[in-house]
């Protein structure tokens, strides 16, 4: 092993690294505000580069199936939730947000498929239908269980993820797809070359990582939700609704992972169940940074980046293995350093 | 006292009823429509539902189940066909791990199974529970064969390996050693990949500093895809081979024209439009092809639809002499049936198969041909 090729795996590392970070970060927000193992991360991910792909070739993609029915679906439930409670008020408005926003979107993913329009059109109208889909996988399946301990939430976080799996193969089929690089260009300093496509990779990454920090720092909305992550009942008590900062929460979450979906799918082929495994790598990522850590969790992915590139040169039979090892003496290390906290609820 | 002569009435008519239902012939499929292997066993679906619904004048009663590419599930499904729809005759599973694990269950009950995967452990004449078992798809061994002797012809001396992390990857690693050894081709660089893996570039890098003359990429469908690229997008130069298991129409898509030039061996009917004319496998492929493309779009054939067709066409042969000797439905007709596959020459969609008490699967080199992609294109190489 010589420079050049350690050059191009730590490349290779920092690129899968940045797209595991955002995916660490989705799984930490989602976690922090709403206490929900975000499970089904992955399938977002997935979901991503298949519309884009699907989008690519001029299809509609499954994206649009899966919006409008789990629209529809949102909307009888708001439809009932009214009824029950007699409240029939507030209805229109919450039908418009939650069935007619979505479908709008769809129709326009719908329409705007065989148009052919340029790359950065397709990835906003990605990013805008698989982005929808996370307030509406909060509102059908954790909304009603929101007070529900973290157990509860976890077995509820798997049995979506094992729906939007099974979903993903109904509506994408199970070939996978690749979308094309963003650039083809590659830049050589000294020795050592560096495509574009990583570069633009790991930039992306980093200005959305500062977009993350500058909304929890400066905005309104971003302060509700660390308040809500910090003592949730004290923010309810100041006036911060927590469905607010959970759909909040969820819009954020899938847009990251819409956004990691995007940027992986230059570099391999994505299947339906191929999210999986990216989020949880993103996940082991998450776990260094204790769940609660942003930058930690951020350095973790892309640790676990670094990793998986360097062993999958020496030991490609054993690189998840590697991987996944990794996760013990971080856990070790964590419960001997930090004090444990009984669940308080 | 009337009730209970009323309800003998109704039994023995129920009775009378279910006779003529027991001459049907009942074939129950278990294909991985869903999961891992879904890409194989969608096609395969898709075959079945155009299968006619008669033999030897007889009505066919399909009984198809998904089982996920799980080895638990296809056990259950075969468990179901033979205990409560008394099939005569099992076809399945799409992977080798589900098959193996039915040739237990199907020699248990004496009924005959006709698998769609590759490996030849399915059917080794060694094991004695395997006289029930047949299976339609060509041998790795048949396949590596192919490429070790288009590979001499081509002058390769050495060759780096990349497969899946799984059964398929390693069956394959040992193939190409075995027909590697017999051609004087040596393997000098062996590498891993998962499936869903976001890059593969580690691996790759270590076989191109290997120097292979050739490199050959073990794997199944579009995951194939994944180290071609890289190799191309790293400069690899050599020639590229794939396996027959990345034939669809998938796998050109995504694979783009980073595919052109790359060879792999294939079941002719891929290409029978490329066959000559005095090829008899050319007239069955063609008659099945243009029905699956009829209904399932231009370009939609597989390989491993052909591989439940054969299934088929073994059956079409076999049934009809069963039928001389026994009823659907009993003992004797699913040993008939048996005995019946074990002595056919059948001329199907991936080749002429020549069963024998020792060889289970029939096929010969006229199962296979070797290809080319150019532009998004299968040659048939002359």
């Amino acid at each position: 092993m010589d420079l050049s090729i350690a050059a191009l795996l730590v490349q290779d590392g920092v690129t899968n690294g940045a797209i595991y970070a955002l995916l660490a970060l989705a799984i930490v927000l989602v976690f922090a505000v709403t206490r929900v193992i975000f499970v089904p991360s992955g399938e977002l991910v997935s979901y991503g580069t298949l519309t884009l792909a699907g989008l690519q070739l001029g299809k509609p993609p499954g994206t649009v199936g899966l919006l409008v029915g789990m629209a529809v679906l949102a909307g009888v439930m708001e439809c009932a939730s009214s009824l029950r409670h007699r409240d029939l008020r507030g209805l229109p408005r919450r039908l418009a947000a939650w069935t007619l926003l979505p479908c709008a979107i769809a129709a326009l993913v719908w329409w705007a498929a065989p148009r052919n329009w340029p790359l950065p059109v397709q990835i906003s109208l990605t990013l805008a239908a698989v982005t929808a889909l996370g307030p509406l996988l909060y509102r059908i399946a954790y909304r009603p269980l929101a007070d529900a301990s973290v157990l509860v939430l976890l077995i509820v976080s798997v049995a979506v993820h094992f729906a939007l799996t099974g979903l993903g193969l109904w509506f994408f089929g199970a070939e996978g797809s690749r979308t094309p690089a963003f650039a083809s260009a590659s830049l050589d300093v000294g020795q050592m070359t560096f495509s574009v496509q990583s570069l633009l990779v790991v930039a992306f990454s980093g200005l959305v990582i500062v977009a993350l920090y500058l909304f929890f720092e400066r905005t309104l909305y971003g302060k509700a939700l660390r308040a809500t992550a910090v003592n949730r009942i004290g923010a309810r008590l100041s006036g911060i609704s927590p469905r607010f900062a959970g759909t909040l929460t969820f819009l954020l979450a899938a847009l990251l992972c819409a956004f990691s979906g995007v940027l992986i799918g230059p570099i391999t082929t994505v299947y339906y169940d191929s999210g999986f495994l990216v989020s949880l790598k993103g996940f082991v990522g998450a776990i260094i940074g204790g769940l609660v850590s942003y930058p930690l969790a951020a350095a973790g992915a892309l640790l676990v980046g670094l990793l998986e590139s360097f062993s999958s040169f020496w030991a490609s039979a054993f690189k998840e293995v590697i991987v996944f090892t990794l996760i013990i003496p971080v856990l070790l290390w964590r419960s001997l350093t930090t004090h444990h906290h009984e669940e308080d609820e | 006292m009337n009730r209970t002569v009323l309800t003998l009435a109704l039994a023995a008519l129920a009775a009378v009823a279910a006779i003529p239902a027991h001459a049907d012939i009942n074939i129950g499929v278990t294909l991985s429509a869903t999961g891992p292997a879904a890409s194989l066993g969608i096609p395969e679906k898709n075959t079945i539902e155009l299968l006619p619904a008669t033999l030897g004048g007889q009505k066919i009663n399909w009984f198809v189940l998904d089982d996920g590419s799980d080895t638990t599930r296809a056990v259950t499904n075969t468990r179901k066909f033979i205990s409560e729809d008394k099939v005569d005759v099992v076809i399945g599973s799409t992977v080798t791990p589900n098959s193996l694990a039915m040739v237990d269950i199907v020699a248990e009950s004496e009924t005959p199974m006709i698998s769609m995967a590759a490996s030849a452990r399915i059917v080794d004449p060694a094991n004695p529970k395997t006289r029930w078992v047949f299976k339609t798809p060509q041998s790795d061994s048949l396949m590596a064969d192919a490429i070790a002797v288009h590979m001499k012809a081509n002058g390769v001396r050495t060759i780096g390996y990349i497969g899946f992390n799984d059964a398929y990857g390693d069956s394959w690693l040992s193939e190409i050693k075995q027909s590697g050894k017999t051609a004087g081709i040596s393997v000098v660089a062996e590498e891993k990949y998962n499936r869903n893996d976001a890059s593969v570039t580690g691996q790759v890098l270590k076989l191109i500093a290997a120097k292979p003359d050739a490199i050959l990429i073990g794997a199944s469908g579009t995951p194939g895809a994944t180290p071609q690229k890289e190799l191309v997008a790293r400069g690899y130069k050599g020639k590229i081979y794939q396996t027959h298991g990345v034939a669809n129409p998938d796998f050109l898509r995504v694979v783009g024209k980073d595919g052109n030039g790359t060879y792999l061996p294939i079941g002719p009917m891929l290409v029978y439009e490329q066959l000559p004319d005095t090829n008899p496998i050319k007239k069955v492929a063609a008659d099945y092809i243009t029905k699956y493309e009829a209904k399932y779009g231009k370009d939609s054939r597989t390989t491993f639809g052909g591989h439940a067709f054969d299934a088929y066409m073994l059956l079409s042969q076999a049934v009809p002499k069963a039928l001389q000797k026994a009823k659907p439905g009993t003992r004797e007709f699913r040993a008939a049936l048996r005995d019946a596959l074990e002595t056919d020459n059948v001329v199907a969609s991936h080749g002429v198969f020549v069963m024998s008490p020792q060889d289970h699967n029939g096929l010969d080199n006229r199962a296979r041909v070797m290809i080319r992609i150019e532009d998004g294109r299968w040659v048939l190489v002359k």
